[in-house]
C-alpha cells in the first residue's frame, strides 16, 4: 500500500486545492501517470502517481483544499492480497473479471467446472496460462475488451512481461472476426478446452460463444510518424545523392605513430583537461594539412562557378539517439591537436543534449565521419551539401603488415576513405589528397599536440 | 549551469493551432529533446476558460460569440475565463522548472516580475495585487496569467495587452474579477510589438537565468 501525498509545490505553498481526479477508485494507475490535479493561484499542476497499482482509496474529494504532505489517496500494489478484495467491493464491480482475483481462484474452483459444463475436463494445463495471465491492463485495453466482449484471459500479451497491449486485443479481435467468417461450424477441436476453464466465475456463456483461436497473430506492422529531424535527414540525403556524383577512394593508413603519441599523453591530458585524447583530432589536424595542399576538397559548387573557401570549417558527424547532427569546428586549421579535441568534446556533448547554437551547425566546408568508432571497417558516406568531400574514418585495428625488408610487424591500421564529388574532383586529385593525409599521419613523430 | 531557451515569435496563429504546438513542445521538453522554449503569439479573437473557471463569467451566449467572430475554448490551465485577440502579446513559456526552482508560486511571481520590469522600460509602473495574480496598473489589469504544469514542465502563460481593443473584454468577467482592464496603448505607450517582445525576452532571460538561442532549423543540421 503506497500513500499518495499532497506534494510540496514550492516554499511558500502550505496547502493546495485538489481540483480533479484522473482516476477513479478501483482503477489501475501506472507509476508517473497523472493521478490528480491541484490548483494553486492560477497554476494547475498535474501530479503523477508515485507508484503503480490500483487506486484503492481516495481520501480527498475534488475541490477540497488540503495541507501539503497530507495523505490524499492510497494505491495498492499489484499482486497484493488486499487489492482484489478492495476492488471487488469498489463501485466498479460489474467490470469483467480483472487479472487480480484469478490466481487464488483456480485451486478451490477446479472441481466445480466439470459438472457445470459438459466440456472434457482438462484442468491441468491451465495454471501456466493463469499464473500471471495478463499483467497490468491499461484502461484502454480493458475498454476495448469490454466493448467487444473479449475475455482477456484468452488474449496473448506481447508487451513487456507478457502484458496485453492495444495491438494484442486488436489482433485478437481481427482473428476472431476472420474465424467467424470462415466456414467452421460445430467442430470444436481439443484446443479450446483449457480456455473454457480459464474464464472462471460468471463467464461461462461467453466462453461458449468464443470461436476456436488460431495463435493470435502479432501485429505485422506498426506505423509511426517520422520525427522532424528524421524527415530533414531523409530529405538531405536524397538531395545530396541527386546533386553530387559520389565516388569513394579507400586508403590504408598506418596509425601506429599516432597511437604512440596518444598513449604517451593520454593520462596527463585526462588529468589536466578532463577529457580523453582520441584519434579524431589527429585526423582532423591532418585533414587541415591536406586541404592546404588540395583546396578543391574544401570548395563548393555554385552553378558553373567553383567557390574556394579560405576558412577550413570542419564538420564532425555526431550520432544522436534518433538521428545525427554535424556541428562545425570553425577555423579548424588554426587549432592544434589539443584544441581540436577540446572542440570535438564540447560540440559533441552539446549536440547530444540539443544545446548547439544554430551557427554551430552551419558553414562547414569539409566533414569527417568517424564510423570506425562503431566498428565499421570502411564506408561510403553521403556528402554533406554544399560541400564536395567527406572523410570516412574506419576502425583502427592492430593488423599484421609487411614492412621493410619483408618483415611482418603488427601495426595500428585504419582503412580511411574520401568520398568526393566527381563533378569537381577527379580521382587522381582525391588520391593525392589522401596520400598527403596518410603521410602526415604516418610520419607523426612529434610530441607536440 | 548554462541554460538555453529558444525564442519563437509565431506571429498571428489560431488558438487551437498554438495549443497543439504547445502540447507537442511540452512532450519534447519532458523528454529533454529540446531546450526551454518561449513562444510569442497573437491570437485571433478567442475566449478561453480554465478548467476551474465558471461559465457564468462568460457573459455572452455562444451564438453572440459566433456572430462576433470569437471562438471559445475550454482548456487545461489555471485561472478563470480570459480573452485573447489582436494587439495582445501572448507568451507561452515551456520551461522545465526543475532546472530553475521547483516552486509553482515562485514561477508565477517570476513571470509577474519579468512583465513589471519590461513595462518599466516603457515608463509603465506595473504592480502586483495581493490575491489577484497578474500585473496591474492603477488598479486595472494589463497582463493576465494562467499556467499549467505537468512534471514540472510549464505551458500556457501570460497575455499582455499591448494595443488590444478592450471592448472585447465586455463579453466576460475577466478571471472572475470585476475590475477594469487596460493596455499599454491605453496608457499612452506607442512602442511597436517587436520592441515589447525584445524587452520581455531580456527580462525573462535575466530572471529565469537562460541564454537565448534561435530555434535550430533542423534542415541545417543533417549530413
Amino acid at each position: 500500500m503506497t500513500d499518495v501525498m499532497m506534494p510540496q509545490m514550492g516554499e511558500s505553498i502550505t496547502e493546495a486545492t485538489l481540483t480533479r481526479w484522473f482516476k477513479k477508485p478501483g482503477e489501475r494507475v501506472e507509476r508517473d501517470e497523472p493521478l490528480f490535479e491541484i490548483s494553486t493561484d492560477k497554476v494547475d499542476t498535474e501530479i503523477p502517481s508515485p507508484a503503480a497499482g490500483v487506486l484503492s482509496e481516495v481520501l480527498v474529494e475534488e475541490n477540497s483544499t488540503v495541507a501539503v504532505n497530507s495523505v490524499v489517496a492510497r494505491i495498492a500494489e499489484e499482486g497484493a492480497k488486499a487489492a482484489p478484495a478492495g476492488k471487488a467491493a469498489g463501485p466498479v464491480a460489474p467490470e469483467p473479471p480483472a487479472p487480480g482475483p484469478k490466481p487464488p481462484a483456480p485451486a478451490p474452483q477446479a472441481p466445480v467446472p466439470p459438472p457445470a459444463t459438459p466440456v472434457p475436463p482438462p484442468p491441468a494445463p491451465e495454471p501456466t496460462e493463469a499464473e500471471e495471465p495478463q499483467g497490468p491492463i491499461s484502461p484502454l485495453v480493458r475498454r476495448i475488451a469490454r466493448e467487444n466482449k473479449i475475455d482477456l484471459a484468452q488474449v496473448k500479451g506481447t508487451g513487456t512481461g507478457g502484458r496485453i497491449t492495444k495491438s494484442d486485443v486488436e489482433a485478437y479481435l481481427a482473428a476472431r472476426k476472420a474465424a467467424a467468417a470462415a466456414p467452421t461450424p460445430a467442430a470444436p477441436p481439443p484446443a479450446p478446452a483449457p480456455p473454457a476453464a480459464a474464464p472462471g466465475p460468471a463467464a461461462a456463456p461467453q466462453g461458449a460463444e468464443l470461436p476456436p483461436l488460431p495463435m493470435p497473430a502479432a501485429a505485422k506492422i506498426r506505423v509511426e510518424p517520422m520525427s522532424n529531424m528524421r524527415q530533414k535527414i531523409a530529405e538531405h540525403m536524397v538531395m545530396s545523392k541527386r546533386t553530387s556524383a559520389h565516388v569513394t577512394t579507400i586508403h590504408k593508413i598506418d596509425m601506429t605513430n599516432v597511437a604512440k603519441v596518444r598513449a604517451r599523453h593520454k593520462e596527463l591530458i585526462k588529468e589536466r583537461y578532463g577529457f580523453s585524447l582520441t584519434y579524431l583530432p589527429f585526423i582532423a589536424r591532418a585533414v587541415c594539412e591536406a586541404i592546404r595542399d588540395y583546396p578543391l576538397c574544401n570548395a563548393s559548387i555554385d552553378g558553373t562557378n567553383i567557390i574556394y573557401h579560405n576558412e577550413i570549417n570542419l564538420g564532425i558527424a555526431v550520432a544522436l539517439d534518433n538521428g545525427l547532427i554535424v556541428p562545425v569546428i570553425r577555423n579548424a586549421d588554426e587549432r592544434n591537436v589539443l584544441g581540436l579535441q577540446h572542440a570535438i568534446v564540447d560540440l559533441s556533448t552539446r549536440a547530444r543534449s540539443r544545446q548547439l547554437k544554430p551557427d554551430e551547425v552551419q558553414g562547414g566546408t569539409f566533414s569527417i565521419t568517424n564510423f570506425g568508432s562503431f566498428g565499421s571497417l570502411f564506408g561510403t558516406p553521403i556528402i554533406n551539401q554544399p560541400q564536395v568531400a567527406i572523410l570516412g574514418v574506419g576502425a583502427i585495428e592492430k593488423t599484421p603488415v609487411v614492412v621493410e625488408n619483408d618483415a611482418i610487424a603488427i601495426r595500428s591500421i585504419s582503412l580511411t576513405g574520401l568520398t568526393f564529388d566527381h563533378r569537381l574532383i577527379d580521382g587522381a586529385y582525391a588520391d593525392r589528397f589522401m596520400q598527403k593525409l596518410k603521410a602526415v599521419l604516418e610520419s607523426w613523430s612529434e610530441d607536440i599536440l | 549551469m548554462l541554460k538555453f531557451c529558444e525564442i519563437r515569435d509565431l506571429g498571428r496563429m489560431e488558438y487551437g493551432a498554438a495549443w497543439e504546438l504547445q502540447r507537442q513542445l511540452v512532450r519534447d521538453r519532458k523528454e529533454a529533446r529540446i531546450p526551454d522554449q518561449l513562444l510569442f503569439v497573437e491570437h485571433p479573437h478567442v475566449l478561453t476558460l480554465g478548467r476551474n473557471g465558471r461559465r457564468k463569467n462568460l457573459l455572452a451566449s455562444e451564438e453572440t460569440l459566433k456572430a462576433a467572430g470569437i471562438s471559445f475554448y475550454e482548456i487545461d490551465r489555471g485561472g478563470d475565463i480570459t480573452y485573447h485577440g489582436p494587439g495582445q502579446i501572448v507568451g507561452y513559456p515551456i520551461f522545465d522548472l526543475r532546472a530553475w526552482r521547483r516552486d509553482v508560486a515562485g514561477y508565477v511571481r517570476a513571470i509577474e516580475q519579468a512583465i513589471i520590469d519590461a513595462l518599466a522600460e516603457f515608463g509603465i509602473v506595473g504592480e502586483r495585487s495581493q490575491g489577484a495574480t497578474g500585473v496591474w496598473v492603477n488598479g486595472a489589469k494589463v497582463c493576465a496569467i494562467g499556467v499549467h504544469i505537468s512534471r514540472w514542465v510549464t505551458s500556457h502563460g501570460f497575455a499582455l495587452n499591448h494595443t488590444t481593443d478592450l471592448n472585447y473584454f465586455k463579453y466576460i468577467i475577466p478571471c472572475g474579477l470585476t475590475r477594469p482592464v487596460t493596455s499599454m496603448a491605453g496608457l499612452g505607450v506607442t512602442a511597436p510589438r517587436a520592441d515589447v517582445i525584445a524587452a520581455l525576452v531580456r527580462h525573462f532571460s535575466r530572471i529565469f537565468e537562460f541564454e537565448v538561442v534561435e530555434p535550430v532549423l533542423q534542415s541545417e543540421q543533417a549530413i
